[in-house]
């Protein structure tokens, strides 16, 4: 049992460690940014374009949706960071990552955005287009609020589905927490970084799981 | 133009990867084969106990099941897969990777079953267990066969991601779908076989989407 909890190893394990939690965190934090951000964007156009000529618009954009959830993230991390520099594309690893994470994302906070925004009721854009707002203040200041109530339960459980995502980093060099404890077990032939390791992604983790279980029952959503 | 075709979907190296591709394709169907049936079984395993369960028991299995699902899958799979050996145990990888993802999966499997079961009034236990059924007679016979068909568009959802959960075995060396596309692109130093394997997973895996949709599924899903 010893050498799971080895102390000479976790210590010399730790300052790597806790330079990859730094790394995991920063991933983490820019990618879930993008991806929501992105979504948010997507389902915005998505629901203000009208007319003939721009509709393909909001079925690429359903497409976008349906690809990226098809998508092995790790599939494409892969092709990312291997395949796109034949492409004179040079992505670092952790580019690579946050693109392939905030794509991810992407796709599914556009389809979570959407789905609160057409369960805005239609009486709402009406009352609000009467009342003389534009179609892009009535969005903004009436659909988009009531929408977004809707929508931070599940986009909760997506962002932090892509903060342990950030694991697939480990696969492109990215220095974070799983890489750093692969490479110490590397050198050190013992179990006992990636222990280590694994109870930093509970002491990360955890409480974020707890709270999107607390969300979903308290905006009973099921 | 046709220097885009030659270096990404070239049909020369295409062709001549493609044994080894539906190798690993094989491969990994294989493991979705293990992962999407162990996964439903233990997920219904977990939905019955926590039913049936004091509600101490209950508390303390949905504690379980959040501390499983706080590690990210690639760090399960790596602590399992390298993990085992240093005590003595060292199973076949498909098995290691098998067992890994199907904890991972069951958890959620498990949350889904347990939510149809509870999506099903009270008044039908009632009424079920006045006719004479037992606890679990009522639960085979009347509260399952509604229960499930509620959340039959979360359970499709939950097997997407679990097919999609089996291209991780490709880290732990697992000759896998994306494994051999990568040993195929060293192989001819062009980047085709990726993109097949990519072009692959999305024939493999959109109709399930559409299907999804069709049934009226949400991409909401617990972390």
């Amino acid at each position: 049992m010893r050498i799971f909890f080895d102390p000479e190893v976790l210590a010399a394990a730790w300052p790597g460690i806790r330079s990859g939690i730094g790394v995991t965190l920063g991933l983490a934090l820019t990618s879930i940014a993008a991806g929501v951000a992105l979504g948010l964007l997507l389902a915005t156009v998505r629901a203000l374009i009208r007319g003939a000529p721009l509709r393909p618009v909001g079925g690429l954009i359903a497409a976008y949706a349906d690809v990226f959830r098809a998508m092995p993230p790790l599939v494409l991390l892969v092709v990312l960071y291997f395949a796109a520099p034949f492409a004179g594309i040079e992505l670092s690893g952790f580019m690579a990552a946050f693109v392939a994470l905030g794509l991810v994302l992407g796709a599914s906070a556009e389809e979570i955005f959407w789905a609160g925004i057409t369960s805005v009721n239609r009486g709402q854009w009406e009352a609000a287009l009467s009342t003389g707002l534009s179609r892009g203040e009535a969005f903004r200041r009436v659909v988009l609020p009531q929408a977004v109530r809707l929508t931070i339960p599940p986009l909760t459980n997506r962002a932090i589905a892509t903060g342990k995502n950030t694991a697939l980093a480990s696969v492109v060099a990215v220095p974070e927490v799983l890489n750093q404890a692969a490479s110490i077990q590397a050198q050190t032939a013992s179990p006992a970084p990636l222990l280590l390791a694994a109870g930093v992604y509970v002491a990360l983790f955890l409480p974020l799981v707890r709270i999107g279980r607390w969300l979903e029952t308290r905006f009973h959503i099921r | 133009m046709s220097e885009f075709f030659q270096t990404f979907l070239n049909p020369g190296v295409m062709a001549e990867s493609s044994g080894l591709l539906l190798r690993g394709l094989w491969v990994t169907l294989q493991a979705c084969l293990i992962v999407v049936p162990g996964g439903l079984f233990f997920g219904a395993g977990l939905a019955l106990a926590q039913t049936l369960a004091p509600a101490w028991g209950a508390r303390s299995l949905s504690w379980g099941v959040d501390l499983i699902r706080a590690f990210p899958p690639l760090v399960l799979l790596v602590l399992i897969v390298h993990g085992l050996p240093f005590l003595g145990i060292e199973p076949p990888p498909l098995l290691g990777v098998g067992i890994a993802l199907t904890i991972n999966t069951s958890t959620y499997y498990g949350e889904i079953l347990r939510a149809g079961i509870l999506s099903i009034e009270p008044t039908q236990w009632e009424a079920a267990r006045s006719t004479g059924l037992g606890t679990m007679a009522t639960l085979r016979h009347v509260i399952l066969p509604q229960g499930v068909r509620n959340v039959l568009p979360d359970l499709a959802g939950n097997t997407l991601e679990a097919v999609k959960l089996t291209s991780l075995a490709s880290v732990v060396a697992l000759p896998d779908l994306l494994r051999m596309a990568r040993v195929a692109q060293g192989v001819h130093f062009n980047p085709s076989p990726l993109i097949l394997a990519a072009l692959l997973y999305l024939a493999l895996l959109w109709p399930l989407v559409r299907l999804i949709r069709r049934l009226g599924g949400r991409a909401v899903l617990p972390a």
